[in-house]
Parts: C-alpha cells; structure tokens; sequence
C-alpha cells in the first residue's frame, strides 16, 4: 500500500520534472531559433522530455485508476470528466489571464505563446491520459485472452509511435498510411467492447450520457484552442514542432474521441432497453434471495414472504396475496396491496362463474384467470394470475397476482413466477426435511437416554443362596422395552424373584420400569404374601400407569426355610418349572390379571398365590413375550413348545448353560442376530 | 398392517379386525371402537377371526374400555379369536375380563343375555 503510495507520488514528481525541463528547453530551442542562436540546449531535449513526461503521467493513472477496484463505471466516467474539467479551467484562467494583460507586448510575444502552448499541450496530455486508462478499464471489463493480447499490442504500439515521434525519423508516406491505418483499425476493434454499458441502471445511463458529453467539450476546447495556438506560433518561428506533428498525440486523441463517441452512442441507444435488463438483474437477485433463504436459518413464514415480495416486484403487480393451507391448522394469508376484503371477493366471484383453477387445492396448474375478472364490478384490477407452490407433490398454498390493465401479465411474467413458486416450494420442503432430520436426530437421543436408563435399572449382580443359583440374560432391541427383573433378599431365608414386562415402548417404557422396580425394592421387604404384593403393587400403579398402559409380572418368594416357592402371577408368562422327582416339565397356567388392568379394588378377586415345593435339582425358567413371540424367516414363532423342547435336554446343565443354550437355539431359530423385541431370561436352579 | 370394519346388524355393531393389532395399528382400533360408542352402540361385537396377532398394545385398547363400558352398560363380546390371539388374551388375564365366545351365534347369545 506504501509502496503505490510512494510509486505515485514518484510518477507524479517525475511528470513535473520533465515538464518543467521540457517546457524551458523548448522556449530556449525557440528563442535561440528566433534570434539565430545556437541553443545552450540540444534541440532533442524537449522532445525527450515530452515522452518522459508522457510515460510518467501514463504510469501516474495506471497507479491511481486502473489499480483502484472499487471504482464502479459512473465512477471512472466521474474520473475522467473531473480531469477535464481542472484542466480545462487552468487553461481558462491562463487565457483570461492573456485577456487581462490587453495590448502589452507579452501576450503578442512568440515565447509567451509558445510557453502557453506547452501548458495547455501539457493539460490535454494529462486529461487524455485519465480517459486512456479509464477507457481501459472499461473495455477490458469481462475481457477475454484475446482482447488482453490485442490490448498489449495496441500499448506497445502506442509507445512505438512515441519514440519515433522523438527521434524525428521520416517513413514515407505509404508506410505512415499503413500504420495509421494498422491503429486504426485496432481503435475500432477496442471500442467495440462495451459490455459494461448493460450493467448500467437508468439513472447511471444518464449520468453518464451527461459526462461523456463533457468530456466531448473539453476535446473541443483544447483541440479548437490548441491548433490556432499553434498556428499564430508556427507563422514566426520553423523551429516549433505543432503538436498535430506529434503522432502519438494524434492517436490518443483518435481513441479518446472514438471511444467515448461509441460508448455516448450505445448507451444512448441503450436507455429505451434498459429497465429489461434491470429486471432481468432483479429477478436473478430475487431468486437468489428466495433459494438462499434456507441457508441463512430463517423460517417458512420468511420464505413466503420473499415469494410475494419477489413476485410482486418482478411483474409490478398491483396487488397480490399468498394464502398457504397448513395442514391441521388454518389458511393463512399474505397479502400486498390489498385487503382481506378484496381477496375473498375475487375469490367468491370466481367460484360463482365455476372457474375451476388455481384455486382450488387439488389444481396444480398455473392459470391465467384474467377474463374471468371482467364481470367482477367495483374491483380494480383486471388481470389475475394465479400459482401454485407445491411442496413433494402436494399442493400447499396459492399465489395470486393482480394488475389493473386488462391482459397484463405476459408469458414472460408466468415463467418467472412459476420460477419462484417452485424455488420458494423447494425451500419449504427443505425445511421440512430439515426439520424431521432434527426430529428424528432428537428422538434417537432420547431413545439412547431411555435404554442407558434401562439398563441401570436391571441388577448388577442376583441374590444368590446355597440352596438355589440364579441366571439371567437380557438383551433388548434398538426401540428401547420394558422388560425388567430383580432379584432381593427379604431375610436370612427368603429371596424375592420378580420379572416383568411394561406394555409400551421408548422413554414411557423405562419410566415405568423403574416405578415397577421402585415397588419391588419397597414392597418386597416388607416380606408379603405374593398376592398381597400384586395388590399392593396394582393400588400404586393405578395412578401413573395411563390409560391403555399395563404391566404383566410374576413375583417369588423363595423359602429356604420351608423349601417353597410361593408366586403370583399378574398376567406375565407363565413359568416353566422342571420337577427332578418325576421329571415332568410343564408351565405353570394359573389365574393372574396384569397390573393396571383393573383400576379399582376388585383387583384382589383377579389374582392368587401358589406354591410350589422344590428340590434339588428342579429348575424353573422365567422368561417374556419376546422370547416366546421372536419370529423365524417364514412368520412362524418361537412358542412355548419350542421354548419347552429346548430346556428338556439341559436341565442337567447349571443355570447358566441353560440360559445361553436357550438363547443359542433361539438365534438359531430367527436366523439373525437382528432382535426384533426384549429378550429377558431368567433360569433358577435349585440345588 | 391392519384393516378394520364395522358393519351393523339388528342394532349390534360388529368390529372385523383383519390382520395384525401393534403399537401403530392398535391407535386405529381405539378410534373405531370410540366411534362405535360415540355413535351410541351399547352392544359392540368383535370379529377376531381374521386377526393373526395382538400385541400388549393392542390389548391395552380392549383394557382401556372395560371400566367405561361398565359405567355406560355398553356390552362387548369378543369371538373368533385364533388359539395364538386367545392364549395372549388369556395369560394376561384378560380373558376373565372381557367376554370371549369361539363363535359369533355365541357371542350374539352372550350379548342378548347381558343386554337383558
């Protein structure tokens, strides 16, 4: 940044300098010529001086214009008209100033003039400097490989004719003809790159229609001043070198004047056009808006908005209004322009004259309702368009569009709201999916919460005792189950066994379990009869148990003592129990309602003890639905029969090989490791 | 899946389930059998013939009326139920709850019975 600072700063003084050398060594060259002198100064100095003059303003603007990136186009029109205009005015001010000294001798002495001369060549250079570099600029606006070349070449040839302008060497007249004619045609070439003239709005467009024609003047002025200068000079003197002798001064002219007439002309042509193109701009912008409005985390009710604003601004509707029919809620209505009022006249009227369109829900075509209008009386508007905005291929709402001139909307307009109403459609529906994600995302969490607190709530280690060992296994699928056992010592020679099994799924699942295991823990220490504990415990579920929501359970209690087992059964499948005297094995069916089924006292009539008196070697396997309802390939299920079959063989086993052949044999049977519910197993040997 | 219909004969509403009652399906069950009460039906009858499988959900729905159906003397009998269905139903001890005939000349029986 210091550096482009201190490089044009450097141009600038380097410009002064050799204007300084060059202006004094031509009135030396001119004085001596006059009086037949030679020169103090070689003859070529002033002519080096020029170009070094030239160069430095040259890099001067490229530093300060061409480097410059927030220059727009008005901008660098602006930059040039400003140059004009101070150089203009210092070359007004130096001419008054002649104006004012009258009929002294200096304003009718040569060196006066010629020195004058040299101001006013030394500001035209300037200012056709600042219109070259700007005029750069903009033709290489969108510039292609080929125009950048075709740019360099007409630099390079620019500075060609400089120096032979220096050096004073004469080509003949052909070759003069040719080469103007090689810059020439270059000029007309360049000047056709007027791209950025489409990228003016209208205001810009006369902006620059106005300073271009000022830039036109003050070309007039120096030219015009400039030649009957040089005139009155050449008359006395041989030795002045006209500036129309300098080439390269004639052909930055010729660009300069070629290029701002092509650009005065094609912006000229170009107003009457130039709203289309600033519609066409806003409708890319209003698109953007419209698909851009799911990034930047705004809602529906934004994107609706964005549709009529931008559908409104894009056709110059009058009025329009947006009615979207959520699902399970009211229509709501967005409406510009317009009155709630006037929305349901229209619509009215269409359904008396049975158009049958747009409007209706089950439509999905756009419909230009425009003759439909003409029999509403007292309305304004006279063309009506409608839209639908279609999300996954439902119709969601309706956009309509009003205008007061009769057959207003053209075809152009339908396509570029149908545009926006299917953009705004896929915005919405990318919401929605955005929202289900997080939905579902939401629920997984909880369902990862609910099966950590499922599985807290089963036991870490079983009660066990000399006389009986206990097994149990649980493993439960992806949707979190409600399967719970326990195991609790009541005294030194009773143990409580409960399993159970809460109707239902997910967090309300675990919630219960852990009613359920906070029952178990309370009511079992209080060493109850099991029916009275299945009373108890139904009496404390009936009020957090919801409606439709149960629990099926089977609660033991085993005396060591006694060398019995006394259970109730609530609804829970039924035990398999193994006798070692007789070898039988049979399940249990006894009566038993599940808790939270009866709601009222009537519970104790709908449930009983039994007991069971064991011995060593009698096996008992407590199991839940899961098991018994586990599917194989073809639908069929595992049952009791099967669930029988595979403890028969092993009931020699320890508890715990009996546990893992019953679920070996139950992977066996589904086929899959893939568990479709909650498996929970218990196995109690006795011993 | 589960498709379910209602057909009225003699002042009776019969409720056909066809197909397999779980946690998603039983919601439409308990839609059908509050209409039934809506519409003031006070002898419901279910057709289980075609229903394959019931699960704790499904049952749930059947529980959730029994005290309802107490209060406003509405009577439902159950019949046709496959030994798979009936065995769920009865290990639950539901079977003591509701009332359950093998066919529906039974259950029309039962129902004329306890509507008296």
């Amino acid at each position: 940044m210091l550096k482009t600072k201190a490089l044009i700063r450097l141009a600038f003084l380097g410009a002064a300098i050799s204007w300084l050398i060059m202006v004094f060594s031509d009135v030396t060259v001119l004085f001596s010529d006059l009086k037949g002198l030679d020169p103090d100064v070689p003859a070529w100095l002033p002519r080096v001086m020029l170009d070094a003059y030239i160069l430095c303003l040259f890099y001067y603007y490229k530093l300060r214009i061409e480097r410059d990136e927030s220059l727009n186009f008005t901008d660098l029109l602006w930059k040039v008209f400003a140059t004009g205009l101070i150089v203009t005015v210092i070359s007004l001010a130096i001419r008054f100033l002649g104006f004012l000294l009258g009929n002294t001798p200096l304003p009718t002495n040569v060196l006066y003039q010629d020195f004058v001369y040299q101001i006013d060549l030394s500001l035209f250079l300037s200012f056709l400097l600042a219109a070259f570099t700007s005029w750069k600029r903009l033709i290489l606006y969108q510039k292609s490989k080929w125009l950048i070349r075709l740019w360099r070449v007409f630099e390079i040839s620019l500075l060609i004719v400089l120096l032979y302008d220096s050096i004073l060497m004469s080509f003949s007249e052909g070759m003069m003809t040719f080469i103007y004619i090689v810059i020439g045609l270059m000029v007309l070439v360049l000047s056709a790159n007027m791209k950025w003239v489409a990228y003016l709005n209208f205001r810009q467009k006369w902006t620059s229609l106005l300073l271009l024609l000022l830039c036109f003047f003050y070309l007039g002025y120096f030219l015009l001043t400039m030649s009957a200068e040089a005139e009155g000079i050449e008359q006395q003197s041989s030795a002045f070198l006209s500036f129309y002798g300098h080439v390269f001064n004639l052909v930055l002219t010729i660009f300069v004047l070629v290029y701002s007439s092509f650009s005065f002309l094609v912006i000229l042509f170009n107003l009457p056009t130039s709203s289309v193109f600033e519609q066409k701009l806003e409708e890319v912008v209003n698109y953007q808006r419209i698909s851009q409005s799911i990034q930047t985390e705004q809602n529906e009710e934004s994107v609706y908005k964005i549709l009529l604003e931008s559908s409104v601004s894009s056709v110059f509707a009058d009025a329009a209004w947006l009615e979207i029919r959520a699902e399970g809620s009211e229509a709501k209505t967005y409406t510009y322009q317009i009155s709630e009022k006037e929305t349901e006249d229209i619509r009215k009227h269409l359904q008396q004259n049975q158009v049958r369109g747009v409007l209706e829900q089950s439509s999905d075509r756009t419909r230009n309702l425009s003759k439909h209008l003409d029999g509403l009386k007292g309305a304004r508007f006279r063309s009506i368009m409608s839209f639908p905005v279609i999300v996954k291929g439902e119709t969601i709402g309706t956009l309509t569009l009003l205008k007061e001139l009769p057959d207003a909307f053209t075809k152009e307009m339908t396509r570029i709201v149908s545009t926006f109403a299917n953009q705004a459609g896929i915005s919405i529906e990318n919401f929605r999916l955005m929202g289900e994600a997080f939905q579902n995302e939401r629920y997984k969490e909880e369902l990862k919460i609910a099966k950590t607190v499922q599985r807290s709530l089963l036991p870490q280690r079983l009660e066990q005792d000399v006389d009986f060992e206990v097994a149990a296994f649980s493993e439960s699928a992806d949707e979190v189950g409600g399967d719970y056992y326990d195991t609790l010592r009541i005294n030194d020679h009773q143990v409580g066994i409960i399993i159970a099994d809460v109707s239902g799924k997910g967090t309300t699942a675990a919630f219960h379990m852990s009613q359920m295991k906070g029952i178990f823990h309370s009511l079992g220490q209080q060493d109850l009869d099991p029916r009275e504990f299945m009373i108890r415990a139904n009496q404390a579920l009936v009020y957090c148990l919801e409606r439709g929501s149960f629990i099926s359970a089977t609660y033991f209690a085993l005396n060591t003592q006694t060398k019995t087992i006394r259970y109730a059964r609530a609804g829970h499948c039924p035990v398999l129990y193994y006798r070692s005297g007789s070898g039988e094995l049979t399940y249990l069916k006894d009566k038993g309602t599940a808790l939270g089924m009866i709601r009222s006292r009537d519970y104790c009539h709908f449930v009983e003890t039994n007991e069971v008196a064991y011995q060593p070697g009698d096996v008992m396997v407590l199991y839940t639905d899961g098991i018994t309802e586990a599917k194989d390939a073809r639908g069929d299920e595992f049952g009791e029969e099967r669930l029988l079959e595979a403890v028969r063989t092993q009931v020699h086993l320890p508890p715990k090989e009996i546990e893992q052949h019953i679920i070996r044999k139950l992977y066996e049977f589904s086929g899959s490791e893939d568990i479709n519910d909650d498996y929970t197993l218990m196995v109690v040997k006795f011993r | 899946m589960v498709q379910i219909r209602r057909l009225q004969e003699e002042g009776v509403d019969i409720i056909a389930i066809i197909g397999e009652i779980d946690a998603s399906s039983s919601i439409e069950l308990d839609l059908t059998i509050a209409k039934s009460v809506g519409e003031g039906f006070h002898r419901i009858l279910v057709d289980c013939t075609a229903l394959e499988y019931i699960s704790s959900a499904g049952l749930g729905v059947f529980m959730s009326y029994i005290e309802e159906f107490k209060d406003k003397k509405i009577h439902m009998v159950l019949f046709g139920l496959k030994d798979k269905v009936a065995n769920t139903f009865s290990i639950l001890g539901l079977a003591e709850l509701l009332h359950i005939c093998p066919t529906k000349q039974e259950a029309k029986q039962l129902l004329n019975e306890l509507s008296v």
